[in-house]
């Protein structure tokens, strides 16, 4: 019996892949907490900064909203949308975590709705919010989200956010800023990136507990296969305890 | 310029420069006091049919007195910017005030979930609907801000974002590059919770500013609500710290505590047990009218309504949480 959650290991392994000296766009709850991770242990040079305006915080504290006044606590700046924006779009911001009902092979993402009307749909979401923007502009866009076959869909009812749209070259085709796109998808079982012709999901490497099968019974697509499929390191001690006791002691968003 | 793509999605406003102008042309320049009450101010500037946008982020520096006073007089058909908006929109839609949106973010509080009454509202098929995103609507705000009918912004292409809005995908006259072109949005009327602001309308934030700015040289009428009124030599005192001069301004409200149960930097912090009573009071449509009544309906005044809610000992209990102080525990 593994002596973490799977919120705690998706956490971890997201954290691991945000590297010094870079800088990342978050929201609330897990991607928060995977960045304000990295801080604390491999990358404190880490350059975090929230859409609504806040840069640079020393977070005291996991934010409720990515405009609260946390978000600015003892930050170097305090600025408006329109300009973390528009850095994000000069190419200053290289991570962000996005999530969203449904997920499919090309890495597109749906926080709209479900069902076909879309002026009475069957059930709303939040819509984009930052979400479409993040996915167009930062260079490496990451997803942390349990996986089952309803939510890595075949087909999305509604893209709200780019992956690599068709696949292929379709992604630079359509206009959006070159050499961008989804980078990890991290699971509660598995870890994929995606292939560099296709752009279609590809398991990289398989977390502890799951099999192959696993991870493609409860996929609603069929995933490629890297040549050699790693196993996923679990979080050390370390990484726990910074976690456990200084990202989130009130376990808002590890859980109990 | 050709068009090589469009959405469906309605543009509810004009996005016309001239026409823009030719209302600018007639507002009013001069240093006048603005000062009245929240209900004049509401009764005076929004008007039903119209189109509203309302400031800061969600349950952040949000006017949320004035959200209350719009519900209060029963304002309804309005054009509503859901932008970044969260209990706000929660608060709106428990009114029923708009039934033409631009949405960007609405019906979720951020970590707190969804509003189930705001959803039944958006599910019900009684609003008209074009989507955009977070950037798009500040995008949107800053072409009408610099006067000007679109800006080209490169997000959204190849997506069902940009289908069901009303931008269009255009080419660059330079480079051939593909961009996707918002159209500007010039609001009927705003609202915004400021820090600090004098009779005239010079006001000061210290926070981020998320779109405010823009959206207060965008808006055709705008009311601002302050956390504090200062004297005109004070703002003259150091003017690079006016963020939002008294010429766009036409109605000044002094509501401390306005932006609660919201978050106020430097202020006071959320009141989070108020917004779960919130969402969880929503799930049952007959308790959540009763709900409206006690908080909205027959309540006269934003400090009746923090009466409710623990009065100035709750304030003074938000304000050492938002300062992490612990100076006024009892």
């Amino acid at each position: 019996m593994a002596d973490y959650n799977t919120m705690e290991l998706m956490i971890v392994t997201g954290s691991r892949e945000l590297i010094p000296g870079a800088s990342v766009a978050v929201g609330t709850g897990a991607p928060c907490a995977a960045a304000m991770l990295a801080q604390k242990t491999h990358a404190p040079d880490l350059l975090i900064i929230f859409e609504a305006g806040g840069i640079d915080p020393r977070l005291p504290e996991m934010p409720i909203s990515v405009g609260d006044s946390r978000t600015i606590w003892k930050a170097c700046q305090a600025t408006s949308m329109t300009d973390t924006m528009e850095a994000f779009c000069r190419g200053m911001v290289d991570y962000t975590f996005l999530g969203g009902a449904q997920i499919d092979m090309y890495g597109n993402l749906n926080s709209t709705r479900i069902g076909p009307d879309h002026q009475k749909p069957k059930v709303r979401f939040p819509g984009s919010g930052g979400a479409n923007d993040f996915g167009s502009f930062c260079w490496n866009m990451m997803v942390m989200t349990p996986q089952d076959s309803k939510r890595f869909a075949e087909k999305c009812d509604f893209i709200t956010t780019p992956g690599y749209l068709k696949g292929g070259n379709s992604r630079d085709e359509s206009g959006l800023p070159k050499g961008t796109g989804p980078y990890r998808i991290i699971t509660n079982m598995a870890v994929f990136d995606f292939e560099p012709k296709s752009k279609r999901m590809r398991i990289i490497s398989i977390n502890p507990g799951y099999s192959e099968k696993d991870v493609q019974d409860n996929c609603g697509f069929e995933l490629l296969k890297a040549k050699k499929i790693k196993d996923t390191h679990p979080p050390t001690q370390k990484e726990l305890a910074v976690l456990r006791e200084e990202v989130d002691p009130y376990r808002y968003v590890i859980g109990r | 310029m050709d068009v090589i793509e469009e959405g469906i999605g309605r543009v509810f406003t004009d996005p016309d420069a001239d026409n823009a102008r030719a209302f600018f042309k007639t507002k009013s320049r001069s240093l006048t006091s603005k000062l009245m009450s929240l209900k004049d101010a509401v009764a005076k500037f929004v008007h039903d049919g119209e189109y509203l946008a309302i400031g800061g982020f969600g349950a952040n520096r949000t006017p949320i007195a004035a959200c209350h006073e719009i519900v209060r007089q029963g304002k309804k058909n309005m054009g509503f910017a859901g932008h970044t908006s969260t209990h706000d929109f929660q608060i709106l839609s428990a009114g029923k005030v708009f039934d033409k949106l631009d949405i960007a973010y609405i019906v979720g509080l951020e970590a707190r979930g969804l509003s189930p009454n705001a959803r039944r509202y958006m599910e019900s098929g009684e609003v008209e609907v074009s989507e955009w995103t977070n950037y798009c609507l500040s995008a949107r705000l800053k072409a009408a801000a610099m006067g000007i009918s679109f800006v080209p912004i490169r997000n959204v292409m190849g997506t069902d974002t940009l289908k069901f809005s009303g931008a269009k995908v255009i080419k660059c006259p330079f480079t051939g590059q593909k961009y996707a072109a918002m159209p500007a949005l010039w609001p009927d009327v705003s609202v915004i919770h400021v820090h600090e602001a004098d009779m005239y309308g010079n006001c000061r934030i210290r926070d981020i500013t998320v779109s405010d700015l823009d959206l207060a040289k965008a808006s055709k009428h705008l009311i601002i609500t302050c956390e504090r009124l200062i004297p005109n030599e004070e703002i003259r005192r150091d003017p690079s710290r006016t963020v939002i001069p008294f010429f766009c301004v036409d109605a000044v409200c002094e509501v401390p505590y306005g932006a609660y149960p919201g978050v106020m930097a430097y202020e006071y912090f959320s009141d989070e047990e108020h917004l779960r009573e919130w969402m969880a009071v929503e799930k049952d449509p007959e308790a959540f009218k009763a709900f409206l009544d006690k908080n909205i309906y027959n309540v006269e005044s934003h400090f009746d309504y923090i009466r409710l809610h623990g009065g100035m000992e709750k304030m003074l209990a938000l304000r050492d949480k938002e300062l992490m102080t612990t100076s006024n525990e009892a």
